[in-house]
């Protein structure tokens, strides 16, 4: 297929699938979806049996209500809004989190308990549940547990629990559509690679060799059909 | 439940698609031949928007693209299956600890593979001469050469011309210029005194034909191309050569289990399951092509067992299955300050790595023979599932505090984010007659076939490669700027060389030779004991440079396509 004809149907591609996603949800509120219809994401390359895999564990329910709203606060702690950008649970880290323990089920006890864990330990403290201490107070306690190395041996299990928490709200948020604008990854789009920006080589000492630099591909010729003589030298 | 036979006699029956199906497809086809290829996976063409998993953002997965048992390098990874496949297991006798990597899908491995296209030079078709150990193949590099040639032209692989006696050069494409991280690395080799040169991968950093795009730089090769802008058979050779009016008829979600013979032990067809409706077919054909890979081959030639073939079609040497051999690997990593901080673009470039270093130290006496060359790492890559885990770990080293939470953390991530340089070894082992794979009795998989079960230890060689590799990798991340990364594994843990299998260039369990009582084929792939199968995978390697396999099974398959035509037309088929 020609590279412009390839890149086109891509981009088509892409946004066929977002009006699909956007277009269906209006209607979805109120109509009647067949059951299987309603469980399928959108496509993303998908197998048979991943499909199948996917749907199932979207029917499932692992963490509960209580259990969510307690990560939503602790997200929030770990990852808040700035001026720029929202914060882990704007970006959809809770729900991130809600799939992730069903799809991975080695975080299922360790959540659980690690929620079970923090509630005992504010009551304890404050005899309410974590969720409904004051900010202050929530970050207290985070400050116990939020420092590999410092944590006091009985509260190792908090340590572990937050751990565990601050990795999934990083990679959740990092690996979100808000994440990646704030990281400022500029890839994942057809380009033309042709060196490190002149700028930024003056930044760093290291340099092209010009020797190196004449092996490499002129980005003016690249639509060319290569040709070579009988050696194998490149003519073109 | 009666086999089903097909109607219709094949010229040739193809039994898996990837590097060596997809070339037998392509030269057997264009010679005229009726062709069925048979595929145990699905139908798979990247430029289709159902199968595409290039430029998709991680956030389309609800995992965020994380790996899982179904697929081994993540949701994007272009290999369906990997380290495992749901109801097709294999095991490993006790004090193996053998990985078997397997796609499932129309061109097989070659859809995610690295593309690090290396041609065998001639020290590595003739080690034995050199360092008395394992064997040399029958051939040389001057009867491989001409084909190597083809494949270059026909395919497409970017490298530079450098005139290193054991790197032969090619029909090169230029190569693109290296990253940031990686003139990082070319100084620290250029201080270390260890050579670094443009890598050679199969991605068209310019067109070759009208079919097939240019690179557009989004560094996903292991997603497969949807320009089909690098290798894939299916891409490759298998479209084109149904778009050029070939005879070629695809069967997928063909499962075979054994070859056919007749009474006097020649090749009738072959016998395999449908997925779709679980029955067993037998299908015709005058020629049979092996092409599963060099593990499944074996195990196929083994199930086939007949009144003429006892131990197995091909197996009279009692071979098939022997000499399994996998490259070494090690790897380490370092923190490069200078890289910290740093200024955000896209530099997504090709797939892999752009520079590499090739083995130099042939004319050195090591406490090891052979060699590895180095791959090399690092970047802005794209985010996916595992990335910002342990987002400040490295405060470690720059001295401040780890762990925390709070806006701080966003910081922490970019100050981070593509500064740190890893590089692998990958080198040549020593193929043992008893490393091998053989049928396992005790257990079959979900169609009924007895699996296999793998037999395979390294001996001191690998292990004193990959010291070398450790003690080389320190030498020159240091002289990079570089601030190491983990402990440097020592002899406790064989110095971090990998599980056998885990490098994916599995070889040698049909090899080549002149002697039928020392090999499975001939020199042209074709199996002493039947002379209408032919093994077009990596089985008759007899030994694995510290090359990547796949542009040798290539050049190797089309060779062998060669000589299958030639002994038909001779009527000696
Ligand atoms: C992550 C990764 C990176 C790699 N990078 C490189 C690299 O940079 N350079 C390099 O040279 N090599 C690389 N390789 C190795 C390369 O992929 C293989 O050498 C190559 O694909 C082997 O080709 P093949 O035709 O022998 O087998 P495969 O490509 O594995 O194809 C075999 C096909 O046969 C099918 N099959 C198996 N059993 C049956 C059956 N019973 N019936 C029907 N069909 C069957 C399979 O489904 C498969 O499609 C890499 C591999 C991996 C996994």
């Amino acid at each position: 297929m020609d590279r412009r004809d390839s890149l086109k149907s891509l981009l088509v591609g892409s946004v066929a699938g977002g009006l699909l996603v956007t277009g269906c949800a209006p209607g979805s509120e109120n109509a009647e979806v067949p059951e299987v219809a309603s469980n399928d994401l959108p496509g993303y390359g998908r197998t048979e049996k991943e499909k199948e895999h996917d749907r199932k564990v979207l029917a499932q329910e692992f963490l509960n209500e209580h259990e969510l709203e307690t990560i939503a606060v602790l997200v929030d702690i770990i990852l808040p809004s700035n001026a720029d950008f929202g914060s882990a649970s704007d970006a959809g880290v809770v729900d991130f989190i809600d799939f992730i323990v069903k799809d991975m089920p080695n975080n299922q006890l360790p959540i659980r308990g690690g929620i079970a864990w923090l509630d005992s330990h504010s009551n304890k403290l404050h005899n309410k549940v974590f969720k409904d201490l004051t900010l202050e107070e929530q970050k207290a306690i985070c400050d116990t547990i939020a420092y590999p190395g410092k944590t006091a041996p009985e509260l190792m299990a908090g340590e572990r629990f937050f751990t565990r928490m601050r990795n999934l709200t990083m990679t959740g948020y990092f690996t979100s559509e808000m994440g990646i604008k704030d990281l400022g990854y500029q890839g994942n789009r057809p380009g033309v690679w042709d060196g490190v920006p002149a700028d930024v080589l003056a930044e760093h000492d290291v340099d092209y060799e010009p020797e190196w630099l004449a092996k490499c591909v002129d980005q003016s010729k690249r639509m060319n059909i290569a040709e070579w003589d009988e050696e194998g030298n490149l003519l073109n | 439940m009666q086999i089903i036979e097909s109607s219709k006699t094949y010229d040739v029956a193809i039994v898996g698609s990837g590097a060596g199906g997809g070339m037998a497809t392509k030269i057997l086809s264009e010679a005229g031949f009726d062709v069925a290829v048979l595929e145990a996976g699905p139908f798979f063409d990247p430029a289709k928007d159902e199968d595409r998993n290039q430029l998709r953002w991680p956030y389309e997965s609800p995992r965020r693209g994380a790996s899982s048992n179904r697929r081994s390098f993540g949701d994007f990874d272009a290999a369906y299956g990997g380290w495992n496949i749901e109801g097709e297991p294999f095991t490993n006798a006790p004090g193996t600890n053998f990985w078997w990597f397997r796609s499932r899908m129309l061109g097989g491995r070659t859809n995610h593979w690295g593309r690090i296209s290396l041609r065998f030079g001639p020290l590595d078709f003739k080690r034995k001469s050199v360092d008395g150990l394992g064997d040399n193949w029958p051939i040389g590099y001057d009867d491989v050469k001409p084909y190597y040639d083809k494949v270059d032209k026909l395919i497409g692989v970017f490298g530079s011309r450098e005139n290193i006696h054991n790197e032969p050069d090619g029909f090169f494409l230029p190569p693109p210029k290296p990253r940031l991280h990686e003139l990082y690395y070319v100084k620290g080799a250029r201080k270390a005194g260890i050579p670094v040169i443009p890598s050679r991968l199969s991605i068209l950093t310019k067109r070759i034909n009208d079919q097939r795009g240019s690179c557009f730089y989004c560094g996903q090769c292991n997603r497969a191309c949807s320009a089909y802008a690098d290798f894939s058979a299916g891409t490759c050779l298998i479209f084109p050569a149904q778009k050029n009016g070939g005879k070629v008829q695809i069967f997928t979600e063909a499962m075979v289990r054994e070859v056919t013979t007749d009474k006097n032990g020649k090749a009738t067809g072959v016998n395999y399951i449908n997925k779709a409706d679980r029955k067993e077919y037998h299908l015709k054909a005058k020629v049979v092509v092996m092409a599963a890979s060099a593990c499944s081959t074996a195990r196929i030639l083994l199930n086939s067992k007949s009144s003429v073939h006892q131990n197995g079609l091909g197996n009279s040497s009692g071979l098939v299955g022997r000499y399994l051999h996998d490259s070494t690997g090690a790897s380490r990593s370092a923190f490069i300050p200078q890289l910290m901080d740093r200024k955000i673009y896209n530099e997504d470039g090709t797939g892999g790595m752009h520079v590499y270093t090739p083995w130099w130290l042939n004319d050195k006496k090591l406490d090891f023979p052979r060699g590895y060359h180095i791959e090399v790492w690092g970047g802005m890559g794209m985010p996916s599932y595992g990335f910002g885990f342990n987002p400040n770990d490295l405060n470690k080293v720059t001295g401040g505090a780890v762990g925390g939470y709070g806006d701080s953390l966003r910081d922490d991530v970019k100050r981070y984010y593509g500064a740190t340089l890893g590089v692998s070894g990958r080198g040549e082992s020593i193929p043992q007659r008893d490393n091998y794979c053989e049928i396992d009795n005790d257990v079959v998989d979900e169609w009924g076939i007895p699996v296999l079960k793998f037999n395979y230890k390294w001996t001191e060689h690998e292990v004193n490669q990959a010291k070398h590799m450790q003690d080389t990798f320190e030498e020159v991340l240091d002289a990079a700027g570089g601030i190491l990364l983990g402990d440097k594994p020592g002899a406790d843990r064989d110095y971090g060389l990998t599980a056998p299998g885990q490098i994916i260039h599995e070889v040698g369990t049909t090899r080549m030779g002149n002697d039928k009582r020392e090999s499975v084929t001939n020199k042209y792939n074709q199996l002493h004991d039947c002379e209408n199968v032919f093994v077009m995978d990596a089985g008759p390697f007899v030994s694995q440079a510290d090359k990547n396999p796949t542009w040798t099974i290539l050049a190797l398959a089309w060779r062998a396509s060669d000589y299958l035509v030639e002994q038909v037309k001779q009527r000696n088929i």
